[in-house]
This record gives C-alpha cells, structure tokens and sequence, in this order.
C-alpha cells in the first residue's frame, strides 16, 4: 500500500517505489533502467529541452520526456514500446541533421554521449541531404577548446554557469537553427570551476584544450588519485597512456566535491612533467653541484645530519606532503632528538603555538556548509583558495543563507555578501573584535567601539540556525592569526556557531595527525617553529617537497637561512634558490607518483597508490626517508611499504576526531599588525599555490594568473600621481623590487596587493608586512 | 580374373607407365616456373603487401590521427602519436609500423575513415639493419607519393566491391 511518502509505479513491467514529485528518470536510474538522455544531470536542473528521454505514459496522449514528468501513483510506464522507440528515433535523427559526423578528428570519439545514443537508438542512414549548419567557434581561453558546430543544444554547460559556478558565462543567443552557443561578451570563461563543462558537453562541442587530440579515450588506461592541491580531498582520475599522465577528470563523491573539481585539480597534471623535474641525486662538491649516485647523496646527507647538534636540525615540510611522509620526517627528526619540525610553512604567527587546538579542521562536514544559514568569512578568499568548499557555500546561498566577510581585500565572490567588510590588515582584528563584543564575547582586550555593522553582523550571526566560520588563508598568514583565530573562536562561541581553518596545503591535517609540528608532542620541550627555522635557527635544514622561494611566508629571510645552513633539499622540482644553497638534493616523486595518503579539511583519510613512475632517478619520498633512517642507523625504519607507515602513524595519534579547540591557558596578546604608510596585502594566488601549479602553463594562460603587478586602487594611484602600469619600486626592510602597477578597486586605501608565490615576490619579505612605495 | 589383370599390370609397370604418362603431358606444356626477378607473377589490387600513406592531390596528407587502425590492430604493430598541427588541424607527429609484428591482415586499410593507410603491392623489400623495419611516418608517405598512381587505380578497380 502507498504511503504518502511513497509511491509505487510500474516501468517496463517492474514496480519501484517513488518519492511523490519525483522525476521519472531519478527512479529509472536507481532501478538501472536506461532512458537516453542529453540534457539532463543529477546536479542541474530540468530543462527537458533535448526530448531524448522521451517515453510512453499509459493515459498520456503524447511521450513524455521522463526528465521533466513527476511519478505518480500508479503510473505505468514503457521506456522501450513502440512508441516511445518511435519517438527516440525521431529525436534521434532531428539531433543528427546538424551534427557534423567529424568523429575520426573529434576528442569525444569513443567516449561520446551522442554516438552511444546514436548506436542504440539512432536509424541506421540519414534523410536529410541538405547542407549541414557550421557555427564559427570562439577562442574562450587556455582551458577549453570548442568546436561548436558540433553541439546539440543542451544547455547543460549554460546551466552550469548559473547554477554552480555563479558566472553566466556562456549563454544562448538566437533560436532555433540559429541557436548559439558562446560568451556573452567577447572574453575567455574566467571561473575556478571551468572545466566542468568538458564532463558535461555530452558531444565534442568543448573538450579539453591541453588534452587535445594527443590521446583517444581507448588508449587510455585509469587510476585513482586523490588531488593534490587543496584540502578539498577530491577524488580524481588519471588518464595515462605510456605512463604519462594525459588529462584528469573527477570521480564522484558525494559526501566531498559530488562530481565537480577545480580547474587546479583538473589542469595541474600539465606541469608535472616539467623541464625543471629532477631526475639525478646531487651534491655539492667544491662549491658547485654534481649529479651524484643515491648511496653517494644519501650518505653525504647522513654525513652532514650526523654532524650537526640535534637542537641545530630541522626539517621544513611542505604542507602538500604525503601523511607516511610527515611520520617518517617526524620519526627521523625524533629519533636524532630533535623536535624541529614544521610544516606551516606561510604562517608568522606561532604566538598561540601552546594552546593550538590538536587536530585543527573545517569545523563540519564539507556537505554541510550547504545547509548553512550564514557563512562567515575571515581573510578568506574561498572561491579561489578552496573552490569546492566555495561551491557549497554558493549552494547554501541559493537555499537563502548569507554569507559575511572580513577581509583584507573586496574579494569577488560568486554571491551577493550580506555584509562586506574588507579593511587593512591591521584592522582586521578590530573589526572582528566588534562583532565578538556586539555578541558580548571576549574581545581580547581589544578596545573596541561597536558599529552598525558590527550590531547587524552579530544579529545575522545569533539568528542562525547552522552556520560556519572560515578562517582564511590570508588570516593565517596576517601577523595576528593567533588574534583573529581567538576572535573567531569566541564570536563561534558566543553565537553558537562552528568554527574552522582552511589551509594552504591538501594534507594540513595529516601534517598535524602525523606530528609534523615542534609542539605537537608528549614530551614537554617543543621545538622550532618553521618561522624560527626561517629565520635561521638552524645549521642543517632538511627541505621535504618545498620550493623554499615561493613556499615559505618569508621568502628572503629564508634565502639568508638557506645560504647560511647545510641543506638537504628532498624536491620534485629544481629552483634558483635550491641550486644555490641545497648542498644534497635528493630527487623525490610528486603526489601522483607515490602512494600515500591525505587527510581532507573534514578528517576523511584517503589513501592512493602511484599512478606513474617518479621521471629517471627520482623515487617516492617516503622510501628516500626510508632509506635516510637507515643510513644513519635509527631504529623502526623498516617499512616494507607505505601502508605500514601509515598504520604506524594513525595508531600513534590518540584523538581520533579532528578538534578545533584552543587550549585554557592562554597569554594576553598585542596586536602586531600596525597601521603603516603603505600596508602590503599578500596571500597566494589560486595558480601559484604549490611547485606543480605555478608550472602548468594552461593555467598560468589563465586570468587567474597572477600578471606581477602591484594593485592599488584607483583613488590612491590618482592621489600618487601614478598612473596604471607605471613602474613603482617597492622596498621592504633592505630588499626592493621595480614592477608595474595596476588598478583594482577591490582594494583597500593605503594598501598594495602583492600576493607571494609570484617570481618577483621572491625577492621581497613577508605578505602582510609594511612596505614603501615609491614611483621608480 | 582378377588376379591375372593384376599379374598383367604389375608385370607391365601399367602405374608408372600412368604416372609418366602425366610428366609426359606437362613437359610439352608451357612451364608454370617465372624465372623471379626477371618474370613477376601477376598481383591482385588487393594485394596486401608494403603500407603507404597516402596524400590528398593537394598534397596534405590523409591521415587525422584518429588512430582506428592503431586500435583494430591484431598484432599491435601500430604506433601513433598526434598533436594540433600549427593550423589547428589533428595530425600525427608519429606514425610507426613495425613491419615484423605485422601481419598483413589489412585491417588498418580496412578501419582508416579517410583511406590514408593502404597496403600497396609492393612485396619486394628487405632490411639491411637493426631497427629498419620500423616504418616512420616519413616513409610510408615517400612510399605512398612513388605508388600513387597504382594505388589510386586499385582503389578504383576495387570500388564497387569496397
């Protein structure tokens, strides 16, 4: 008997159960019955305009498209009659008509939506003789190579645009045989989430530019990896054709990024085989580096560890390291005595280093973000830091949510803010400070005084049901994090929200669980923090997959340390300053070439098998450490693989849940960001992330890619006299740079946005930090 | 009866004298022998032999690269590799036979959409070193401007049948 909750409905002879309203291809779907179907997608909605799921309802005089027909109790339905097999084939052929028949050249070939559905349900040889539509393809950037004369209408990439990436980029324009498909404007498809797009063109109308014609999909052989470049986790698959990686495309999973990734996780794979990999082992010899073999490089590097004071030795981690790798870093690091080891590499503030909370995380499930009523953003730049985690909030706002920032620059989101408070660095604080004492939480000591928008803030705050904080990786690299984290905290706290941070890297919780941390220990001594080893704390510094110009917060004080200390530098990637200063380089895979594991921001640990050998001499990372362990005699490095690793490394950590709270007992703090002449913003840009991503030259074709220039907004150039793309120098502490300027009004008056991670801001300090600015 | 018919045609040598009898016949018979190299024997148009790659008569090359007659490949002996060529056409940048894992089944010719790969009826060929039986992507388009002619003209002959 039907509930109202159920339904039951009879297709092709089979009963299933509905939900009331529910659209009839969702049910034929989950039983495993086939309907054809080009514009219709689990995450879209309806447009029912391609009529290729076209079925036959008892009592209906006409096909129904199964898409757009909610079940009804009862209902019975025949997918494959005879009239529903009429009408499929009728489609089938009107689709055709203007559909090129170029599969030989086309990238689709093999793996494409239409020809399935022509073999299946298409006649065997077309009527129409006339001349056939050819549409002019537009050039939409590096990304996404179009061929629109093939597309079938199905609006599913303009659907896209609207829905999920929250740009309406590409739209329709004209009507039938007319119908265009392009950009609205001349000008390439600017979203984080673009490459979606070639998942979803059922037809070769937008493919994959870098891919293009190198490969056809039977070739093909798949792996799974999970991405490398944020702490998203997403779930990926490598294309590899002789074990080259030849494109990325997403696996689904639901309960983290549904079937979407970022254009970061899509396109990186471009840079991996780049001219700068390192192949040989190294050492210096007389001043200059040699290629060397690896029991010569390894016992050079043991030779200089054994050498060296255990309080004098630290190991800098990237934070996009494998969790085996992090525990085998911290077992060397341990077991030589040292507890020098960090992997927080772009943080300046360690001050609240004794009250860290153990496991820090998202503060929810990433699903959830989408049932958030509010989302409050603290020097967070989501949409270009963490795009999935920005998709979900996008959700929540299409649901009615609201999302409110404090931020450092005017951010562009994808979502109308409620409330958009973007001040100097320095002020950050205060204004967090404002909202926690109108919430009346603990401000800190911070004397504050509290606005309207502070009052309106903390109402939006207090009324909502779920909502998250998100701490920013701009907040984690402003001079006061230990500040605005506490704020953060207690605003969490006092409106009953959760609270989280997001990282830089894709494994941050890893490092943390791992114990890639000074104080993140049972013993009572801590370490060195990284910026203690940045600012040359060390005699012998081990560099774990870092490229220590563009890596570290301190680019220039990292210089100094690295040219003063012996380096043992485990990279994938050559660069200048590792070349000058690294007395061993040990060559190591990157993340799709070496199995390991990722801990995502929401505690999901998934590991991952290498999906291609590491290029020449180089190995995994975690068998280099290996064998250092037993190079220099230390106990327990006698993995026979990495699960074993990660075993260990799981067993050792006692909580088993990510946790964000700070610990009791904690110190007065004083603001350290001070109000200057001239503020410098930094961050990192979205294509300038980690050694892989600033190599992909797809995505540094991008406008996401960061131009080298400094950004002021149009009152300060006018009030300088500057004019855009005049050339100023910037000077910070002894070191100075000559670049071109450029407007932008999403910035804050008395402040020049200069991200790191750049090649110029190598020569410079810290992101958040005074600078001069004078006109070169 | 019997016995003595048999007494008669052993005693006679009446097979041999059969046998001989057909020896007799062929060698007055014009002879079936070719003096090879100097006498060819006749080749169907749809001799399998040496591939070639063939040219439009513009001059651009046939093949797209969309590498079908890689895949049908029994024997595994194809080798394609391909790129945008500067115009944005789909063009191999390699195309490798290897002519001792070939078979000369002629799917390749079969399978090509554009009738680029051909198997010509040129059967006269011989490696002299190590990794000459590889035929590049250069080779077999030279291979293919020398045979045109008569490749074209099979094709032609063969065309109602195709």
């Amino acid at each position: 008997m039907a509930t109202p909750e159920s339904i039951t409905l009879q297709v092709d002879g089979q009963t299933l159960t509905a939900r009331p309203g529910q659209m009839l291809i969702e049910v034929t779907d989950q039983a495993g019955l086939n309907v054809p179907r080009f514009c219709y997608h689990k995450h879209l909605s309806v447009a029912a305009n391609c009529r290729m799921c076209l079925v036959e309802v008892k009592g209906a005089p006409k096909p129904l498209p199964a898409c757009a027909t909610p079940c009804t109790d009862g209902m019975e339905v025949a997918t494959q009659s005879a009239l529903a097999r009429e009408a499929q084939q009728g489609t089938m052929e009107f689709l055709l008509i203007n559909h090129p028949l170029d599969c030989p050249i086309c990238d689709q070939g093999g793996e494409c939506e239409l020809q399935d559905v022509a073999m299946g349900y298409g006649g065997d040889v077309s009527r129409y003789t006339e001349r056939k539509r050819v549409v002019q393809d537009e050039n939409i950037g590096s990304l996404i190579a179009t061929d629109m004369t093939r597309c079938i209408h199905c609006t599913r990439c303009i659907r896209f645009g609207s829905e999920i990436a929250g740009l309406r980029e590409l739209g329709a324009t004209g009507r039938g045989e007319h119908m265009r498909i392009g950009t609205y404007i001349a000008q390439s498809v600017a979203s984080e989430l673009s490459g979606n797009v070639i998942d979803l063109c059922p037809v070769g109308a937008l493919t994959s530019r870098p891919y293009r014609y190198t490969a056809r999909s039977w070739e093909l052989h798949q792996a799974e990896t999970i991405a490398p470049h944020d702490g998203v986790g997403s779930s990926l698959y490598l294309h590899l054709r002789r074990n080259q990686i030849l494109r990325v495309v997403p696996k689904e999973n639901p309960d983290c990024h549904q079937t979407w990734i970022s254009d970061r996780d899509r396109f990186a794979y471009t840079g991996i085989n780049h001219p700068d990999r390192l192949t040989q082992p190294m050492i210096r010899e007389n001043g200059t580096l040699r290629t060397a073999s690896w029991s010569e490089a390894l016992q050079q590097a043991a030779d200089l560890i054994r050498a060296t004071r255990a309080e004098r030795l630290g190991l800098l981690a990237s934070p996009n390291a494998t969790l085996e790798e992090y525990y085998l870093g911290q077992q060397l690091m341990t077991g030589l005595g040292s507890r020098n080891i960090d992997h927080r590499l772009r943080q300046v503030d360690f001050r609240d280093d004794a009250v860290n909370p153990p496991y820090p995380w998202l503060g929810c499930r990433i699903a959830e973000l989408e049932q958030n009523d509010i989302t409050f953003l603290i020097g967070s730049w989501l949409r270009k830091d963490q795009p999935l985690l920005n998709h979900r909030v996008h959700q929540s706002v299409r649901a009615g949510g609201q999302v409110i920032a404090v931020n450092p620059v005017a951010y562009d989101h994808n979502y109308p803010l409620a409330l958009n408070c973007v001040v100097s660095p320095a002020q950050m604080a205060c204004e967090l400070a404002g909202i926690a004492q109108a919430l009346k939480a603990d401000t800190e000591g911070l004397a504050v005084t509290v606005t309207h928008a502070h009052q309106q803030a903390a109402e939006q705050l207090r009324a909502a049901q779920h909502g998250s904080i998100i701490l920013g990786t701009a907040a984690q690299m402003h001079p006061d994090y230990a500040l605005l984290r506490r704020l953060a905290a207690h605003i969490a706290q006092a409106a009953g929200l959760n609270w989280g941070t997001v990282g830089f890297g894709c494994n941050d919780l890893g490092a943390w669980i791992a114990g890639a941390v000074p104080h993140h220990t049972t013993e009572a001594t801590t370490g060195q923090h990284a910026a203690q080893m940045q600012q040359g704390g060390c005699d012998t510094l081990i560099l774990l997959g870092l490229e220590p110009e563009a890596d570290v917060a301190d680019p220039q004080q990292t210089a100094q340390a690295l040219t003063q200390a012996r380096v043992i530098a485990l990279s994938a990637y050559r660069s200048p300053l590792l070349e000058q200063t690294a007395d061993v380089i040990l060559p190591i895979g990157v993340a799709t070439e070496t199995s390991g594991s990722f801990i995502s921001l929401q505690g999901d640990r998934q590991s991952f098998a290498g999906a291609a050998p590491p290029p020449g001499e180089a190995r995994p990372g975690w068998k280099v450490l290996r064998v250092l362990g037993n190079a220099l005699e230390l106990a327990g490095f006698d993995y026979p693989d990495s699960t074993h690793i990660r075993d260990a490394a799981l067993q050792h950590h006692t909580t088993p849940l990510p946790d964000n709270c700070l610990g009791p007992d904690r110190a007065a703090l004083q603001p350290q960001a001070t109000v200057h002449n001239w503020q410098r913003i930094g961050g990192v840009p979205i294509y300038a992330t980690d050694a892989i991503v600033r190599r992909a030259a797809p995505l540094q074709a991008t406008p996401d890619a960061w131009d080298d220039t400094a950004r002021l907004n149009p009152r300060m150039l006018a009030e300088h006299n500057l004019s855009a793309g005049a050339a100023v120098r910037l000077t910070q502490g002894e070191h100075s740079i000559t670049l071109a300027v450029c407007s932008d009004a999403r910035v804050p008056d008395g402040c020049v946005w200069y991200p790191t991670g750049l090649p110029g801001s190598t020569q410079l300090g810290a992101s958040f930090a005074h600078i001069s600015l004078e006109p070169a | 009866m019997n016995t003595v018919m048999n007494y008669l045609r052993s005693l006679f040598l009446f097979e041999l004298l059969r046998g001989l009898s057909l020896t007799a016949r062929y060698l007055w018979r014009k002879p079936f022998t070719l003096e090879y190299p100097e006498e060819k024997a006749p080749v169907s148009p749809r001799f399998r032999g040496l591939h070639a790659l063939r040219r439009y008569p513009n001059g651009e090359e046939r093949c797209i690269a969309c590498k079908l007659c890689e895949a049908v490949c029994p024997a595994l002996a194809i080798t394609i590799e391909a790129e945008p060529r500067d115009d944005g056409s789909r063009r191999t940048t390699r195309y490798d036979i290897d002519l001792f894992k070939c078979i000369y089944c002629g799917f390749c010719e079969e399978s090509c959409p554009v009738d680029a790969i051909v198997e010509t009826r040129v059967y006269e060929y011989h490696f002299e070193q190590r990794g000459e039986q590889i035929m590049t992507k250069q080779r077999l388009l030279e291979i293919g401007d020398q045979y045109e002619q008569q490749i074209a003209a099979d094709r032609q002959a063969q065309a109602t049948v195709r």
